[in-house]
């Protein structure tokens, strides 16, 4: 599976409390959570982003709260996947367990610049930075983790499991 | 092999007779918990995974703590979702007068002990690893997994040891050791890690030890877990609980990281926004004179009876500083009523503080406390990122109960020993 898109570059230690604010994890569902996803630290995010962008992160991203709604906000506005330097814990659990990619490569997340425009491999982990004309290779995934990529989240994972 | 006390925890827990970090396995757990947030979510999920009933009713909770008591429609939307699973799959559940904050609450009603393996949709979940079990906050998805199947898969983690020496100063508490820790590791300085402490923990109360467990998630911690000493056995005693399995690290096990912290050498400590690794001195804070707003004592880091008794010490015959809101929130309702026997709230209300029912509130920037614009608030809670308690520009100095309190009598970040 490819991704194709623009670069919405952030910094490190981005928290899930700015990814997606409290006062509005009243409503979960995901066009709702969609709206107001970054809005603390970037205003114009929702306004800016497209079908298929691509989000860049630097170290620690998604730290904080085990909130999976900063995922989901992510991805019902129209993320494709997400590239950082390194994730928290949590969140990379959470985005792998509700189907969102995301990718680790330093390398792609350090040289990549607000706006650039971004081809991923899902499959290989190549990330293509189109823009500056570079190649990366992410990380690849653990064979457990890939399995419930594969599957397309945990849901269908265990859902399946269940019925074999 | 020789293993951490996370690793044979999680070793026995699948079934296994010794793991190595990074290795990946499936273990049996022994609670499950979520709240009115992450709660709703999972439950979607559940029922999407096909799931009609859980694993065992027995070990699976909810708390609804976090917008409680309903801040507002959509709120009291989430709080019935809560309600009508636990009703209809017969969970622990605890209402609105019974509830409190979910990681006081769980080991106060005796429901996590030692060697247990606790996964809970909330970040601090990692709370409980002071009594001895590992404990790590997940998604709401492997809350629902977890509540269907009994099991989650992990990833066996490094370890970082801190060992504690030396005899803790006046008015120092497990929050200071651990903004002092924090600001040593960094906010991702354990991350995927567990935070093994040990050493001459006999000084640290549980609730010291609590405040330091809830915070291990701070350093991007996986677990940060204590072993079990007489401390944990009385506290356990107290609270019906049952006194679980003790494991105890192996002498020669591996940590990618060794810290010693000689608690003769922590002063009273204070995090400066917007993250919880900008730890500095509360004397040199109270050079900057820094003016604030708001104060708030309570949450799953400081609100136990500890806490309480430490806020009242400092503010009993004195009075909130004019123009400062100083809100008190017990975490649970047995503190509560701890507070109103030893004559706590007559100190509260005395001093002008406000004194909240149970709930998360002001701490995630829910209800009951958020702050305006370009306010300033010293809080001891556990986050102080950008916006977490209102507006953008606000600010949090995360410190301890002693340090809030001084605070809010002097209008301004101080320790208790500047008040005159
Ligand atoms: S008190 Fe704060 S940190 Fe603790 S569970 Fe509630 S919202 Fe989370």
């Amino acid at each position: 599976m490819k991704c194709k898109g623009f670069a919405h570059k952030y910094g490190d230690h981005i928290d899930t409390d700015v990814i997606i604010p409290a006062r509005v994890l009243n409503n979960p569902d995901p066009a709702a959570l969609a709206a107001h996803c970054m809005e603390d630290i970037d205003k114009d995010f929702v306004k800016r982003v497209k079908d298929g962008d691509i989000m860049v992160g630097g170290l620690n991203f998604g730290c904080g709260s085990s909130r999976e709604h900063a995922p989901i906000s992510i991805k019902a506005a129209g993320i494709s996947c997400v590239i950082a330097e390194n994730f928290a814990r949590i969140f990379f659990r959470n985005a792998i367990n509700i189907g969102l990619p995301v990718l680790e490569c330093p390398e792609a997340a350090k040289e990549a610049a607000m706006g650039d425009e971004i081809e991923v491999d899902l499959d290989s982990g190549a990330i293509h930075n189109i823009t500056k004309d570079k190649h990366y290779v992410a990380a690849a995934f653990p064979p457990f983790m890939q399995k419930i990529i594969t599957a397309g989240g945990l849901v269908e994972y265990i859902k399946n499991k269940r019925e074999g | 092999m020789a293993m951490t006390m996370t690793q044979k925890i999680l070793a026995q827990k699948a079934g296994k007779s010794s793991v190595a970090a990074g290795e990946l396995v499936e273990c049996n757990l022994d609670l499950v918990f979520g709240n009115d947030i992450t709660g709703p979510v999972a439950i979607g999920e559940f029922y999407k995974m096909g799931a009609t009933k859980v694993f065992d009713a027995n070990k699976v909770a909810l708390v609804p703590d976090h917008f409680t008591p309903n801040k507002d429609i959509a709120a009291a939307g989430l709080a019935k979702t809560t309600r009508e699973f636990a009703r209809k799959m017969g969970v622990i559940y605890f209402e609105v007068g019974q509830v409190g904050v979910e990681h006081a609450l769980l080991p106060e009603k005796g429901l996590i002990k030692p060697g247990d393996a606790v996964i809970g949709a909330d970040s601090h979940t990692c709370t409980h690893g002071a009594l001895g079990a590992f404990a790590t906050g997940v998604g709401s998805t492997d809350m629902a997994a977890g509540m269907a199947t009994g099991t989650a898969w992990f990833k066996i983690p490094e370890a970082i040891k801190v060992t504690i020496t030396g005899k803790k100063q006046k008015y120092v508490s497990g929050k200071d050791i651990i903004l002092h820790l924090i600001g040593i590791l960094g906010v991702d300085g354990a991350r995927y890690r567990s935070l093994e402490f040990c050493g001459d923990i006999g000084q640290l109360t549980m609730d010291d030890r609590f405040t330091m467990s809830n915070m291990a998630i701070e350093a991007g911690g996986k677990n940060g877990i204590f072993p079990v000493d007489e401390v944990t056995l009385e506290y356990i005693a107290a609270h019906g609980g049952n006194k679980g399995v003790a494991f105890t690290a192996d002498p020669d096990a591996e940590y990618v990281r060794e810290v010693v912290i000689d608690l003769s050498e922590v002063p009273l400590t204070v995090a400066f926004p917007h993250l919880p690794e900008n730890a500095r001195t509360v004397a040199e804070a109270e050079k900057m004179k820094i003016a604030i707003d708001q104060v708030v004592i309570g949450s799953c880091t400081n609100g136990r009876i500890d806490d309480m008794r430490a806020a009242a010490a400092v503010l009993k015959g004195r009075k909130v500083a004019d123009f400062v809101r100083c809100i008190i929130f017990p975490a649970t309702q047995a503190i509560w009523k701890q507070c109103v026997d030893e004559g706590l709230m007559n100190i509260f209300i005395d001093a002008g503080a406000a004194v909240s029912t149970p709930t998360c509130g002001p701490c995630l920037g829910g209800h009951m406390g958020i702050l305006a614009e370009g306010e300033k608030c010293v809080s001891t809670t556990n986050r102080n990122f950008v916006g977490r308690m209102g507006h953008v520009t606000s600010e949090i100095y995360l410190a301890s109960p002693v340090v809030a309190a001084a605070s809010a009598v002097a209008g301004y970040i101080c320790g208790p020993d500047s008040l005159e």
